[in-house]
Parts: C-alpha cells; structure tokens; sequence
C-alpha cells in the first residue's frame, strides 16, 4: 500500500504534551504529521480529506497493559482479535504481557508475537518480557536478549516477585538497559485464598477477602528497593488509597516510579459482585468508593501517569463458575474511552488529562514514540465523535471474549476513526485489514 | 418464593409463614403426605452433610415426594464436569427442586440462573444455610412465643460461617437483636452493618443473653493461625459450667452441629438444662418441609 497523504480538516485537536487544545487542520505525510494549522490549509492533490468538524483530533491512545493470549489460549484472543480490539477502542500500540503459553521469557515467543502482529497489521504492539523463567519467581529470565529483541519493559504480570532479593537483582540489573520493571503488586501471603476485596460485601457474601495491604505492603517493598537501586519501577492497576499515597510521595522524593489504573478501577466499587458475578472478579480487586475517589485524584493530580485496561480475555468456561473458581479478569479495549469520559463528564479529571493519561502519559512511562501531535510525531491518530451515546453490547464486542461487568451500560463518546502510522484502521464500527 | 437461596432479603412476613407452615407440620399436618405425591426432589451434597441431607430427605418423604440423591464422590464432578453441566443434568430427570451444598459461596445462585426448577440452598461455602436459621428461629419462638426484644449471642467462628450469616439475617428481620462474639481475626468487617454488636469480651456479654448459640469451631483454623490453639480458644471463648452459671436462669443454649465437645462447648453444658440442641434436629424436618412446601408450590 502507497503511504498516502491525508488531511483531517478542522477537528478539535487535544495534544496534552504541547499544550494545543482548539480547531486545527492535521496535514499527514508519509506516516508522520506533517502539518498542524489554526489556518485552514489547502488540501495537496493526492490527499484525502477527512471532514473532522464536530469531532476530537487525539493522539492514538496506547495501552501499557494487555493480554492478547497468543501463543497458548488463542481460544480466548489472539493478536489479531486483540489488535481488532485495540483500534476498535481508539488504542494505537499496546504492550501485551508475557503470561502466554509459552511465557515471553525467550527471544523466540517475542518474534513469534511480533510476527503475529505484523500480519495483523492494525496497532502497534510491543512486547513485554518476563522477569523470572516462566514467570516462577526464581531465577531472572534472559533481560538482555529480550530488550535486544524489542521488549519494552519487563514484567511477570499477574503474579508478584515475592522473592524481595530477587526483585531487587531485577530493578538493579534493569538499570544497564534503562528499562522498566513493572510490577503486579501482591503479598500473597496477606491476599492468601482472596477473591474480592475485604469488607463488608465480602462478609456479607461470604467470599473471602483481599485486605488492601496485600497491595500497598508491596507497593512499599517496591519503592524501598527501587530508591536503593535507582531504577524504574511501573506499578501495574493500583487499586486503593493506601498504594496511591506512597506512589504520590516516592514522585515527590524523585523516585523514577509510574504508575497506570484501570477503567473498572476508577468506575466501579467492590458492590459490583453482585450476586456473585465472576464479571467483577479481578485481581487486583475491586475496592471500596473511597479506594476509588483517590484513585481518580491520583489520575488528576499526576500521581497515576496512565490508564491502562488490563485487557483479559476469559472465555464462558473460565467464568461460568463458582465465584471462588472463577478466573481474575475483564475484557477493556473497547469501553476505555467512554468510561474514561465518563469520569470526566463526573467532574474526576479535565478532558485534558483524561486524553494525556490515554496517550502522552503512558508514551512517556515507557518511552515510547507516539502520544503527542507534534510536526514529526508518528501518525498514529484517534478520531473521537464526543457526544455519541451507545450501549455497551459484549456480543459484539471485535475482542474475542466477552467477560465484562460494563454489558448495558450507557456510554457517551466512541471511536470514529484509528490512524496508525497515516493509515485507517478503523473506521465506522470496521477494522482495516490490509493484507490485499 | 421460587428458590430459598438465602434469608438475606426474605421479608419478616415471609419467614413467620414459613415458621407458621412448620408449626402445622409439627403437629402432624393431616393433607402433608400429598403436597409433591409424584413428584422428585434431587439432593446434590458436593459436600458432606448426613444430617441436612437426611434432614431434607425425611422432609421430602413426609411430603410424599421421590428423592434422589446424588453422590458427588466418584461421580461426573470428580471427571471434571462443571456445576452448570452437572445441574442441567440433573435437572434434565424432571426433579421440581435441587437442593444444594456446595463448598464454594454462591453455587446455589449460579445454578438458580440457569435452571427452571427450584433451587434451595443447603448451604453454602461461608455464605448461607437458610433452612438452619429457620430452624433455630422457630426453636426459639416455641419456646418465647416471639423474637421481639430478645438477645441472641453468637459465639465462635463467624468469618467462616454459613449458620452465622443466615442467623443474623433471620434473628434481626424477626426483631431479636445479636451479639456476634470470637477472636477478632474471625470476625470480619461490616457485621455491624448488618445490623449485629460486635465483640471478643464474652463474659461482658454473657449474661445479656436470652440465647447462646455455639458455632462450631473447625481444628484447620488453628492451622491457619486464626487462633493459637484449640485450649485457648476453649478458654477465651468455650461455654464451659462456669460461664453456663452466669447466664441467665432461662437462658437457651443451642448448636448447630456436629458439636466439638470441650471446645466450643462442655458436655454438662450441652447436655444440660439450658440447652435445646436436640429439639433443633428435630423442628429440622418441620422446618424443611415447610421449606419444601412453599418453593415446589
């Protein structure tokens, strides 16, 4: 396909990292953005004009943390599936965890995922590699080969290092390759058989619960370790008031830490189990309103630099069971947006920052490129129509599985275009493959 | 009523009905044996009990009603089947109730989604055991007429206790206050919320009780370091003699079993004037075909 030029024409452009917020003509070139106007600007000949009246111009969102379950549970989503998902939600680049089957700790499921998602050809995915073999905890998997391979942080997502020792090794030895060790924060120890958060509807359900110290006692080994090491430590869904309070501090001392929250962290409280609905089991869990209103100061005040999904796809038989067997997890692409809006319309965040936390925040948190509209900056574009009402509809969701505690909801804002790289891949409810 | 899945929610005029219907059965309901003539009752246990299981089968006879039990042990479920299929299945054979224990909170409700017929909740997990509140309830109303003003004092393991959530629901909808009394680590948080005083002093509130219930205290717990051992626990918090003379001269003690003798409780007290553990095991049966009765209805 011949890079193409494209003019969007007269869209509210929102670009945090510069400080624009107002009506602009985006002029793309070769993948990149090559003009940004107040002024009207003439249309070259071979462009395609895209009409943005009414709408918002952002930077591509990106998302620091997704499961795309390719290689092991393709059953569950795939790198295309998830990638489908991904523009569908606005999201230009995702960085999909190592907890396959097999684990990322090896060059070769890196390429193998790099060569899906090439094929794919929608978003942008980088990878995240294991810190320890087979995500066990033991002995630190091969950093250097999987940063030379592309990974852009290191992480054994959805399990804690325990081994306070090793988590160290791993901060310090992260240093050569300035990279970022993010963390799952849990004591299993304090969490133990948990399956929701510790309260009064885990007593009343007679569910067993998560204290919130199984999180922030973690969070607090962590950034002992990393002031020690000086390096750079992303706390992966913080979830309560007490890990908000130690990450704000650590910034202000000028620790490297960053730190990313889920949409269902900051919308929903613990009461959304319900009748024990396996939609609202995720780990970590869902906590208390008041867990919740620091977690939204912390995404306003620049505490939490991101808002990631924490994307995991479960089929029917993960999650059709008993609470206490059911798996941790919900679907998250394709309703960040409008959850993320929806705290904003509740007064929790400017839409400023709401956009920031979507794409220049996590850009920053990992060094990625993207997240800003600057002349230069890839072409990576989410093309927003603000007052669209929908309602969330999991049977048609592009992920490939269905597990949400979002189904019904009303939301307001939707994707109407994806540009990655200056070309569509996603526009009106349709994916763009390219592979003719 | 289409399923009897908690007491949480149950309304006071519906528990007095189901305690009122009991009452007739007790005294020998003369039209009892034709309520489900021809009809099937599964049992499905996924979790030892002989008494609630033979409780509700002796229940279901009396009513007239075929039942199945269906041993979990060796059974699909060791194969690997899920709960929904073994349900369904079950179903499938034409039974108008399922009555389940289940080892994990919240079984019975899953499974009530996605049947037609009815289900009750034998208890489950930590969660629920509605048909024994029911039946300490109607224990303590043939003896005091009514709830109303009375003090009930739970004593033990309330984190892990089905008996003590279904009996807080079901004391307070019917005007009794509780007292919930253990070591802290095995009381959790949001009791007072649900309406229940909450406390590890015993012997300050032993003698406000016009009832103590004993729950039992499970050895794994210690294990688990929930309490040191089961000698402390006897000592903190058992009904040995000498704090069954400082209850009141009326007071009823009551257990829901199997009862681990010298430690929640002492044999003297058990087996004394106070207690009326026995007439629970035998307003059990009552209780259940009320149950039954009112959910196949």
């Amino acid at each position: 396909m011949k890079p193409t030029t494209v003019l969007l024409r007269r869209g509210r452009v929102i670009d945090p990292r510069h400080g624009v917020d107002g009506v602009r003509d985006v002029l793309v070139r070769d993948g990149r953005v090559a003009e940004v106007s107040e002024a009207p600007l003439e249309a070259p000949p071979d462009a395609q004009v895209v009409d943005a009246q009414g709408r918002w111009v952002l930077p591509g969102f990106i998302d620091l943390h997704v499961h795309l379950r390719e290689p092991g549970e393709e059953g569950k989503e795939t790198v295309l599936t998830g990638s489908r998902s991904a523009v569908a939600g606005g999201f230009t680049a995702v960085v999909a965890m190592p907890n396959t089957k097999p684990v990322n700790d090896s060059v070769l499921v890196t390429e193998y995922v790099k060569a899906k998602a090439r094929e794919a050809g929608l978003c942008r995915v980088y990878l995240a590699g294991a810190i320890t073999k087979g995500l066990q905890g033991e002995e630190m998997a091969e950093m250097g080969a999987l940063v030379a391979a592309g990974c852009v942080c290191i992480t054994d997502d959805g399990r804690p290092v325990m081994n306070a020792g090793l988590m160290r090794r791993a901060l310090q030895y992260a240093t050569q390759f300035d990279l970022p060790v993010m963390v799952h924060e849990e004591d299993l120890t304090l969490s133990g058989k948990g399956v929701m958060h510790e309260g009064p509807t885990s007593t009343r359900l007679g569910l067993i619960g998560i204290p919130p110290s199984a999180e922030v006692a973690m969070v607090a080994r962590d950034l002992v370790l990393l002031e020690e090491t000086r390096g750079r430590l992303h706390v992966a869904h913080v979830s309560c008031e007490g890990s908000v309070r130690l990450i704000r501090e650590a910034k202000r001392r000028g620790l490297r830490v960053t730190a990313e929250a889920t949409p269902h962290h900051f919308t929903l409280e613990d009461e959304a189990v319900g009748d024990y609905d396996t939609h609202a089991r995720m780990n970590p869990p869902l906590r208390t309103r008041h867990d919740v209103l620091a977690v939204r100061e912390a995404l306003a005040d620049g505490t939490i630099d991101a808002i990631a999904t924490d994307h995991a796809p479960h089929g029917v038989l993960e999650k059709q069971v008993e609470f206490d067997k059911a798996w941790n997890g919900v679907v998250g692409l394709e309703t960040a947006l409008g959850l993320t809006l929806a705290a904003v319309r509740e007064g929790a965040l400017s839409l400023t920052r709401a956009v920031a936390l979507l794409s220049d925040g996590p850009a920053k948190a990992f060094g990625l490129p993207g997240g800003h509209l600057a002349v230069g900056a890839p072409a990576d574009i989410t093309v927003v129509e603000p007052d669209v009402e929908w309602t969330v509809d999991a049977t048609r969701f592009f992920s490939r599985s269905r597990n949400t505690p979002f189904h019904g909801r009303r939301l307001t804002g939707r994707v109407a275009q994806t540009w990655v790289g200056g070309r569509l891949v996603f526009e009106n409810g349709q994916t763009k493959e390219s592979r003719s | 009523m289409r399923h009897l899945l908690g007491i949480e929610g149950l309304r006071r005029s519906d528990i007095e009905a189901l305690l009122d219907r009991a009452e007739a059965h007790l005294h020998g309901s003369p039209d009892a044996s034709h309520v489900l003539r021809g009809k099937v009752v599964a049992n499905l246990f996924f979790e030892d009990s002989t008494r609630t299981r033979t409780s509700f089968e002796m229940a279901a006879h009396a009513l007239g009603a075929e039942v199945l039990n269906w041993t979990m042990a060796g059974s699909s479920v060791s194969k690997g089947e899920t709960l929904l299929d073994t349900a369904r299945n079950i179903e499938a054979t034409g039974p108008v109730a399922l009555i389940i224990r289940h080892r994990s909170s919240g079984a019975p409700h899953l499974v009530a989604r996605h049947v037609r017929c009815a289900v009750i909740n034998a208890g489950d997990g930590t969660h629920e055991h509605p048909s024994q509140a029911l039946l300490d309830a109607f224990t303590l109303r043939r003896r005091w007429g009514k709830l109303d003003g009375r003090t009930v004092l739970i004593i033990g393991d309330v984190l892990h206790s089905r008996v003590a959530r279904s009996n807080l629901h079901c004391l307070t909808a019917l005007g009794a206050k509780v007292v919930l009394c253990g070591p802290p680590t095995l009381l959790p948080p949001g009791l007072e919320a649900l309406g229940a005083r909450v406390t590890s002093r015993l012997d300050e509130v032993l003698p406000e009780a016009d009832a103590v219930m004993c729950l039992r205290v499970q050895s794994e717990r210690q294990s688990e370091s929930f309490f040191p051992s089961a000698r402390e626990f006897s000592r903190l918090f058992g009904l040995n003699a000498a704090r069954a003379e400082r209850l009141k001269p009326e007071a009823l003690v009551l257990h829901p079993g199997p009862m681990n003798r010298g430690v929640e409780i002492a044999p003297a007290v058990a087996d004394g004037p106070h207690s009326v553990i026995l007439d629970q095991v035998a307003h059990g049966v009552a209780v259940r075909r009320a149950v039954l009765e009112v959910v196949c209805r």
